[in-house]
């Protein structure tokens, strides 16, 4: 569906989804912390199980505050819909739910985060999928490591942690000739400084408990589906395009279009998998989301005044921050996320592992945790912690050598996050 | 209409059919035709189906026919809604223009369906024309059911 309404990226953060609670008159979007939801009557009943109405049936499948929340991260993406999931890692299983079959792989980027990365080279093997990394700076590697059974492509927008921005546009060419359908992980970048799908992504996967979400409160993940890929073209989507045995035979893209995805997400993923969202989370990222591209405007900004001060440091070996004009990806960011790389970079310490160590010890401000995107600035020594399950060459290509740490910048005043760091700084490299 | 009809048109549309015609339309309950019909009727339009292969079975108690010369021409119709390929929209929107011109008001082709010609020369009689689309979706969207699923539905609105 094409539509009309025109409103900025502002004004769709704070009401897209959203509507006075035709009850009440409640203004802000209340917690519908309810299971399930009574029919008007056994034909309703009949009508919502055979998917000919849409309504809330039960929490698992769709919540009227989870409906807004999934109505609100795929407008500000500029897609069709959403599926909300428990968490970032069960919104890409839920992805990849309604497009593999045992026997089927991925072509991955080298360059994921160390969840995404494990999850990819070893669970997802258990249920007969397989992922083919490759490095997306080589797009011949890219479109040869494509197969008959290669159902889709994955990548990052902004790379979590190597510095590395993805050209989408490229890729989705290669991912439309293929005639299989792009997934872009838009978590670091968040819609504000990239919509993956204006730049051909067909699928956006989120883990919402970072930037939306915003302040470090609660998990969460999120789907959202451009509306736009024919998943009856060829035979190899056979759960959207033949018949569904649990509906009666119905085949959800004949029936149901462009929303058939987002339909399936719900009526089947959710349903059968049971990776639903809680209410009470929607309602927080909901909050969060409010006030999204104020916090990322700081984020950005910080980011750079922090990187450009540590990449001048001599106690540095090197930043690797898409956002500073010495990054290989210098160009390509600015043409393709001109809002800003993100928040996130790593930077390589003149020493090695103990002394990333003794830095991450060391600071005051900067929070030593497995997360990123909180209102907090917050450090990991990737090599120690999240990448740790790696070997040293898959650490390599994902930016997490032994001398790497990570940050993720807040929003407090960067004249403080850089005096914190110095100071980390001068004790790390003393003992050395 | 060639263009993408507004928000706004569709609402009126919508809003002021009664009796929609929908030829082509299937009895098989898990085919898309039929989620259409179906739907349309509980939300309160009356659907007169059109489709030889059912002819003399009934919708809702009421029959369907098998051509649209068929249907009673003291019927009210004000849209016709065609669930049939490009290549029979000609003769079956100039049937429905003949037969029911003091009332016809909307032409609707559903997804996937179009035709130029036939929407220049409606229009050109003073009729709306909706091309790809489908009134049950535009239904569920405008009126907030595909909200509860988390669709995108492009409304912002501050009101009760």
């Amino acid at each position: 569906m094409d539509l009309t309404a025109t409103y900025g990226f502002d004004t769709l953060q704070v009401h897209a989804g959203a509507q006075p609670d035709p009850t009440t008159g409640a203004r802000q979007t209340p917690v519908f912390q309810n299971t399930a939801y009574v029919f008007k009557d056994a034909d309703h009943a009949a009508a919502l199980f055979n998917l000919q109405e849409v309504g809330y049936i039960y929490s698992r499948l769709t919540n009227p505050t989870v409906a807004v929340l999934q109505e609100r991260v795929s407008t500000l993406e500029a897609g069709i819909g959403g599926i909300a999931c428990s968490s970032g890692h069960a919104a890409q299983i839920m992805a990849l739910f309604p497009l593999m079959s045992p026997g089927d792989d991925i072509v991955v980027s080298t360059r994921l985060y160390g969840g995404t990365v494990t999850q990819f080279s070893n669970t997802i093997r258990r249920f007969g999928w397989r992922a083919t990394f490759v490095d997306f700076e080589d797009l011949a590697s890219v479109r040869n490591a494509v197969g008959d059974r290669t159902k889709a492509i994955f990548t990052e927008s902004v790379c979590n942690p190597g510095g590395y921005v993805t050209d989408i546009p490229v890729i989705s060419e290669i991912a439309d000739s293929a005639g299989i359908p792009l997934i872009v992980d838009n978590t670091s970048a968040t819609p504000y400084l990239c919509r993956p799908i204006e730049q051909g992504a067909t699928l956006i996967v989120h883990s919402t408990t970072k930037y939306l979400s915003g302040n470090g409160t609660c998990m969460g993940g999120l789907i959202v589906d451009s509306g736009r890929f024919d998943w009856s073209a060829s035979d190899k989507f056979p759960s959207l395009s033949q018949p569904e045995p649990a509906y009666h035979g119905l085949k959800f893209h004949e029936t149901f279009g462009e929303l058939a995805y987002v339909l399936h997400g719900h009526a089947v993923g959710l349903r059968d998998l049971g990776a639903c969202q809680a209410p009470m989370n929607a309602f927080i990222t909901l909050l969060g989301i409010e006030t999204l591209s104020l916090r990322m405007q700081k984020h950005v900004a910080n980011a750079v005044t922090i990187a450009e001060w540590l990449e001048k440091d001599p106690r540095i070996e090197a930043v690797t921050y898409a956002g500073l004009a010495s990054s290989p990806y210098a160009e390509r960011a600015r043409r393709l996320y001109p809002k800003g790389a993100g928040a996130l970079f790593t930077f390589a310490v003149k020493g090695g592992y103990d002394t990333c160590i003794r830095l991450v010890d060391s600071l005051r401000i900067f929070s030593h945790v497995a997360n990123l995107g909180d209102t907090r600035s917050l450090v990991i020594h990737s090599a120690s912690t999240t990448h740790r399950q790696l070997t040293p060459e898959q650490q390599e290509a994902a930016g997490a050598a032994p001398n790497v740490v990570r940050l993720s910048i807040g929003i407090e005043d960067a004249d403080d996050l850089i005096a914190d760091l110095d100071q980390a700084l001068t004790r790390a490299v003393a003992k050395t | 209409m060639t263009q993408t009809p507004t928000d706004e048109l569709l609402r009126k549309i919508l809003g002021e059919t009664r009796v929609i015609v929908c030829v082509g339309v299937s009895m098989n309950s898990v085919r898309p035709s039929y989620f259409v019909a179906r739907y349309l009727h509980l939300r309160g339009y009356r659907i007169i189906p059109v489709n030889p292969a059912y002819a003399g079975d009934e919708f809702f108690g009421r029959p369907i026919y098998d051509s649209l010369d068929s249907v009673p021409g003291n019927v009210e119709v004000d849209m016709l809604d065609i669930f049939r390929r490009p290549e029979h929209i000609p003769e079956i929107a100039a049937t429905a223009m003949n037969r029911f011109s003091s009332s016809l008001r909307t032409i609707w082709m559903q997804v996937g369906i179009t035709h130029g010609e036939v929407a220049k020369t409606a229009e050109s009689k003073g009729l709306q024309v909706i091309q790809n689309r489908c009134p049950k979706i535009e239904h569920q969207r405008l009126f907030g059911e595909l909200r509860k699923m988390g669709f995108n539905t492009g409304i912002i609105s501050s009101k009760l």
